[in-house]
């Protein structure tokens, strides 16, 4: 303690390197430091690996961890390549197909419900949100025991069996609940007025939902229809309970099964891609929004968190 | 000044559809969990009239998840991943929200970006990342041997329990961050600089202040990750694979996809959703708690 003390007035030239370093990281007074090198400490671990994993597929050799020089032979040339693997080819096609069914049904159902949940006042409302918040919170193991389970043992769902179909109805089961959080939290945040005033100037009910509300939930509904694909795509669990085979194998299954067994650089080629097609997804619904509601009132600041808070 | 019938039959089909595929599967579950089993051939006999239900197999599975059961390993096994991974979670996330909402200033909105990007890639590509890296030949054993920490690869993928954990908290960790940080965006600086007006010191204020307000972010976070945690098989098995790392979820999976009996996946399936659901009550009512307060203003 007094030896410190005493030792201060020369000990300015004498810091040693490990004392600037901590003398940097836990400054009282300035930004705190140690939370700037966890932050990007952080941000370095989450991205990192994948854009690891993304260099990968373009090795010029069969290995996965070993460097072997730049090649696009995993996505086109060679013949297990995703373009000559027809196994990889008919995953990639099948895992948009999927998502491209969930968008046209989830979104519609949910815009629809999103709508009657937020101006429905009375008994069954309450019960109506619970059930429709319930898919976001629900273990994906769970449903799809519980899927897999109604479209193999009770009748009449039986009919439908395994595959393709059960696939597209699980996946707009899940969807549905983003899209009505995603809708909702839009009306909320729009409010009455602009259909208030359409029917004080004359409007019938219907021309003010059509015309009024319903481009002014626009940009809600495009985003909702990028999230609800992006997470079709990357939905590995419920495709997986309800598949009936190879016919009906998703991307995400085909990575799955590849880890487990012997994967080449085509695994990492196809969740590349699968990664391009979500990002280049969201990335579009998000400039959508944006452009749609460049202007309105907090709209710079609200941007970024609307499109953040999608889950809750 | 719409007619009253006009809502309700909006949210008709939307609620049909939830009725239809998501309550009435879990009816499916509770039949074949309380049928029986055929005898002779092994598949699973569904009792759809309660009255014919058989409380056997849920019991049996019960029995077996008590101290001494076959899944008593297996059911320790998965809380303990679960908690270590929370504690994980809130140990690297705290921080990462806390600087995001209060001090980032200018990189805010880099970092957002950053914090969201690893929602849109898929989980199984970040786990396929991590098994690349932690191959014997990857970048991490060969940084160690380089680096002499280890003289020869590490079997990483050879069922370490460590290296299941590093992985949950890598896969969820996302979705832990964000809902704690708009939980401390959201905090009104003015009561910060109250407490510190009033003397308190810098990590009081945190402990008294921002800590108690940052509660129900960090609990619903928790949960956020928590009820996929129990549920998950495809992180053990794609970066151990060994039975000594498998979690509840591997034990579903096995019933149905390894050697198929249906009934006892369903019991399990059964007992872990009444598990869950105590979790799953919390996190909807803190939600419907602030779908209120929006509908409110």
């Amino acid at each position: 303690m007094s030896e410190s003390a005493v030792s201060a007035p020369q000990s300015k030239q004498s810091f040693s390197l490990w004392q600037r370093v901590s003398g940097w990281v836990v400054n009282p007074w300035g930004r705190p430091r140690f939370l700037v090198l966890i932050t990007w400490a952080y941000m370095v671990w989450a991205i990192v690996p994948v854009i690891i994993a993304v260099q990968f597929s373009f090795n010029d050799g069969r290995s996965r961890t070993v460097w072997q020089g730049f090649s696009t032979q995993w996505y086109w040339s060679n013949p297990d390549s995703i373009w000559n693997n027809a196994e990889l080819r008919d995953a990639l096609v099948h895992s948009l197909t999927l998502a491209a069914w969930d968008v046209l049904i989830a979104v519609p159902l949910g815009v629809t419900l999103a709508l009657g949940l937020a101006r429905w006042r009375s008994r069954g409302s309450g019960g109506a949100n619970f059930l429709m918040l319930f898919p976001l919170v629900t273990p994906e193991i769970v449903m799809g025991v519980s899927l897999l389970l109604l479209f193999t043992q009770l009748p009449p769902f039986t009919h439908i069996h395994t595959g393709g179909l059960a696939q597209v109805l699980g996946h707009v089961t899940f969807s549905i609940s983003y899209v009505v959080v995603i809708v909702r939290g839009r009306m909320f945040s729009i409010g009455r007025e602009y259909e208030e005033a359409a029917a004080d100037l004359g409007a019938s009910p219907g021309v003010a939902l059509w015309k009024v509300l319903l481009p002014l939930l626009m940009p809600a509904i495009v985003a909702s229809a990028a999230i609800v694909f992006a997470i079709s795509i990357d939905d590995f669990v419920i495709s997986q309970w309800l598949s009936s085979g190879p016919s009906t194998t998703t991307v995400p299954m085909e990575i799955y099964d590849a880890t487990r067994a012997a994967p080449t650089p085509a695994t990492n080629a196809i969740a590349t891609v699968m990664v391009i097609v979500t990002l280049t997804s969201v990335v579009a619904g998000f400039l959508v929004w944006r452009a749609f509601t460049r202007g309105q009132h907090g709209a710079k600041q609200s941007t970024m968190r609307d499109f953040a808070a999608f889950d809750v | 000044m719409y007619p009253r019938w006009l809502w309700p039959t909006f949210a008709a089909p939307g609620v049909i559809w939830l009725i239809l595929l998501f309550l009435v599967p879990f009816y499916a579950v509770i039949g074949v969990a309380f049928g029986s089993v055929d005898p002779i051939l092994g598949f699973a006999v569904p009792a759809w009239n309660p009255a014919n239900w058989n409380t056997g197999w849920v019991t049996q599975v019960l029995g077996e998840l008590a101290p001494g059961g076959i899944y008593w390993d297996v059911a320790v096994r998965t809380i303990e991943y679960v908690v270590i991974s929370l504690a994980g979670c809130a140990l690297i996330g705290y921080p990462v929200a806390y600087y995001i909402a209060r001090h980032a200033g200018r990189t805010k909105t880099l970092l957002l970006i950053l914090l969201i990007l690893p929602f849109w890639i898929s989980y199984l590509m970040r786990m396929l990342a991590w098994v690349n890296l932690l191959a014997p030949d990857g970048y991490v054993n060969r940084f160690l041997i380089w680096s002499h920490v280890l003289t020869s690869p590490y079997g990483f993928l050879d069922g370490q329990s460590s290296t299941v954990i590093w992985a949950l908290i890598y896969g969820y960790i996302p979705y832990f961050i964000l809902p704690l940080y708009a939980s401390l965006d959201r905090i009104d600086r003015s009561y910060l600089e109250a407490a510190r007006d009033l003397g308190a010191s810098p990590f009081r204020a945190f402990l008294h202040i921002t800590l108690p307000l940052s509660k129900t972010g960090l609990l619903g976070g928790a949960v956020l990750i928590a009820l996929p945690m129990f549920g998950d098989y495809y992180t053990p098995n794609i970066v151990s694979g060994a039975p000594t790392t498998s979690m509840i979820g591997n034990q579903i999976d096995l019933y149905f996809h390894g050697g198929p009996q249906p009934t006892i996946g369903a019991a399990i399936t059964i007992i872990l959703s009444t598990f869950l659901l105590i979790l799953m009550g919390y996190y909807l009512w803190t939600i419907h708690k602030a779908t209120k307060e929006l509908r409110s203003i």
